[in-house]
């Protein structure tokens, strides 16, 4: 798992630029599904074919971005959010482009109060001295990701990009480790979930399943003084009951719950005041599909470091195998 | 090509209400030898059919504009107003209006300075204070009328001027119908759809239902957007400059263009030497937000000529932009050719 994750955080996959990343997940699933193949969007969808009820599962597999608006005379590259960036995240921090063009990321420092920093004053700094530099390596519409390789340290991973290559690494796990299922398996690595979950509501639409259940992290409330919430990173896998995107279905919750418990896997139940995720666009698709969601807890969500718990990664690969292993 | 942008921009078409200019549209899609028809909300798809078993490209722009819905008569015979679509009520002050189907004009009023307390002078009158004086004397007069629930437009005249400029309401979406009327005239080897959208500003919805029921391979949204290249705007928040050619979008609100129709695109203007422009910001929506989300997903493109003061009856475009985004277009579909 350890490396699987530290080779899924360091590949760049911007929202709409989901290339690498979606070759990387493809390599490695390949060979043990029936199925694969990448829709008009771009997101993998990958099938394990059985008899039974079709059970979808979904992973996003774009991170959050900067998009380059503009390069001025001198070459600073000014540029807006990508997905759910905070400004004061992006202060002084190292930057990617796909072609491998590293920058970092300056601001006005005129501003008279650090409480009006917007990101229409701040730039990208790639050391170019000119537009016509800059733009023999990046061009207006390029998108720069965050850079920070993986660290490990007490048994938690550190790093960009957790949101949601954790949630991909476990999916990937777990298609590798489910040995029989009466169950027809659709894994789908979906695109362009940090704008709005567009990937994942084309892709229920195509796929069509019986249930669905989602994989992504979660923010936890274990650090100090932060937003009350009961997610503590290294308590296990968290079950979805409700976020700003869905009321998770009482069947596939409780399903969920019952798998756990059989197992003796320990788990968190997780509502979530702000935020979304794919099963908030796949329970809406058609007639209607009963939705849920496991979650990874993950403390600094949408910074580079992103923190998640070794022990809550092999548990959420453990339970959702458990889930995917028994009929529906 | 200018006489038909101004006949469509002096039609009026208020989101819901798109009568006037689906009619023009009609017409002059029907010329092109186009299968034309209207589905149930509104929308007109024209269709050249290409060979047999070939791709489906969709191009769209919308037919409506921001507007009023009149919510109320006064007992003085003046009328209450709601907007339609996003209107900056800074600019809706004694703006001449034409009100229901008859076209009853009137003015947007409000107090007189001289009769405004000081303090009043430097704030904006909310909308809901202001209202539209037709020139009647009561109730019972402008009853006969104007209902609750007519839609009004703004008043304003498509005028050239300056170097190769014109002014008009409503380029924001004009320009891309004026555009999809010019391409319908071509046959290629695939299947074109032009679809009219109602109802963009108030939510995409029309181009919502008539992407799922075209069902395209892909699709292209044609779009007057924003261009603030004007006095004390910075360089990189300028949006889009007047005069540089059509823009292309990389991204804005509502969608992620698809990336490999971007480079296509900018590949057609780089190699027929057509001036373009990337759109410089990530403002606003527009229906391939919804294009491409229909059913399995659709890849989409957005291309748009720059129009100065959009969502005001003074919207202003460089008639050189026009023409290049229509040869753009033309290109990239012979492009789109297999043969």
């Amino acid at each position: 798992m350890k490396e699987l994750l530290a080779n899924l955080t360091g590949i760049y996959g911007p929202s709409g630029n989901e290339q690498r990343i979606r070759e990387a997940i493809e390599n490695e699933i390949r060979d043990t599904v029936d199925e694969i193949h990448t829709d008009a969007l771009g997101n993998l969808i990958a099938v394990k074919k059985g008899s039974g009820k079709k059970i979808m599962l979904a992973a996003h597999m774009d991170q959050i971005g900067l998009i380059v608006t503009n390069i001025d005379e001198n070459g600073f590259l000014r540029f807006t959010n990508v997905g759910g960036v905070s400004p004061f995240n992006l202060i002084h921090r190292r930057v990617i482009f796909g072609n491998g063009t590293a920058g970092t990321v300056g601001y006005e420092t005129e501003m008279e109060d650090m409480k009006s920093l917007k990101r229409n004053r701040m730039f990208i700094d790639i050391g170019a001295g000119s537009r016509e530099e800059a733009r023999k390596c990046v061009n207006i519409g390029d998108v720069a990701a965050y850079y920070a390789p993986m660290a490990e340290c007490n048994g938690r991973y550190f790093g960009c990009s957790m949101d949601n290559r954790a949630g991909c690494a476990v999916l990937v796990e777990a298609i590798k480790a489910v040995k029989q299922s009466p169950n027809e398996l659709v894994y789908v690595f979906s695109v362009q979930e940090e704008v709005g979950l567009r990937g994942a509501r084309t892709a229920a639409y195509s796929v069509v399943p019986d249930i669905a259940i989602a994989l992504d992290v979660t923010p936890t409330g274990d650090t100090p003084k932060t937003v009350p919430s009961a997610i503590r990173l290294g308590a296990g896998p968290a079950i979805k009951v409700m976020d700003s995107s869905i009321i998770a279905h009482p069947m596939v919750k409780e399903l969920m719950i019952r798998r756990a418990e059989e197992a003796g896997i320990a788990y968190q139940l997780e509502v979530l005041t702000a935020g979304g995720t794919d099963s908030g666009a796949i329970h809406l698709s058609r007639e209607g599909v009963p939705s849920g969601v496991l979650s990874v807890p993950c403390r600094y969500v949408h910074s580079p470091h992103e923190m998640v718990d070794s022990g809550d990664l092999e548990h959420s690969v453990e339970l959702l195998v458990k889930i995917l292993e028994k009929g529906i | 090509m200018v006489e038909v942008l101004k006949r469509l921009t002096e039609a009026r078409g208020v989101s819901g209400n798109e009568n006037e200019v689906r009619a023009i549209i009609l017409e002059l899609a029907a010329q092109t030898g186009a299968r034309v028809s209207v589905d149930r909300m509104g929308n007109v798809l024209a269709e050249k059919a290409g060979r047999p078993g070939s791709k489906k490209i969709m191009l769209e722009a919308h037919m409506d504009e921001v507007g009023f819905l009149i919510s109320g008569i006064l007992d003085n015979g003046m009328l209450r107003f709601k907007t339609i679509g996003s209107i900056d009520q800074r600019l809706l002050l004694s703006k001449r209006v034409l009100i229901g189907e008859s076209r009853i004009p009137g003015v947007i009023g409000v107090k007189a300075i001289h009769l405004q307390e000081p303090e009043e002078r430097d704030k904006v009158f909310p909308q809901k204070q202001m209202y539209m004086d037709i020139g009647t004397f009561c109730r019972e007069e402008t009853e006969e009328l104007v209902e609750v629930g007519d839609y009004a437009s703004f008043d304003s005249r498509f005028v050239r001027f300056g170097d190769n400029k014109v002014k008009a309401k409503s380029l924001d979406d004009r320009v891309g119908c004026g555009i999809l009327l010019e391409l319908l005239k071509e046959t290629h080897d695939f299947d074109m759809v032009a679809c009219f959208s109602v109802q963009e500003e108030i939510g995409l919805r029309g181009a919502k239902v008539a992407a799922w029921h075209i069902q395209p391979d892909l699709a292209i949204s044609l779009e007057g957007t924003t261009c603030a290249d004007i006095p004390d705007v910075p360089d990189h928040m300028q949006t889009t400059r007047q005069g540089k050619g059509p823009a292309i979008s990389f991204m804005d609100n509502s969608s992620i263009s698809d990336r490999g129709l971007f480079r296509r695109m900018v590949e057609t203007a780089e190699s027929h030497s057509i001036p373009y422009q990337i759109k410089e910001n990530v403002a606003g929506g527009n229906d391939a937000g919804c294009i491409q989300k229909s059913r399995g997903g659709v890849p989409t493109l957005v291309v748009s000529v720059p129009c100065r003061y959009i969502h005001s009856p003074s919207s202003v475009m460089d008639l050189k932009d026009y023409s290049d985004t229509l040869r753009l277009m033309k290109e990239f579909l012979k492009g789109c050719e297999t043969r």
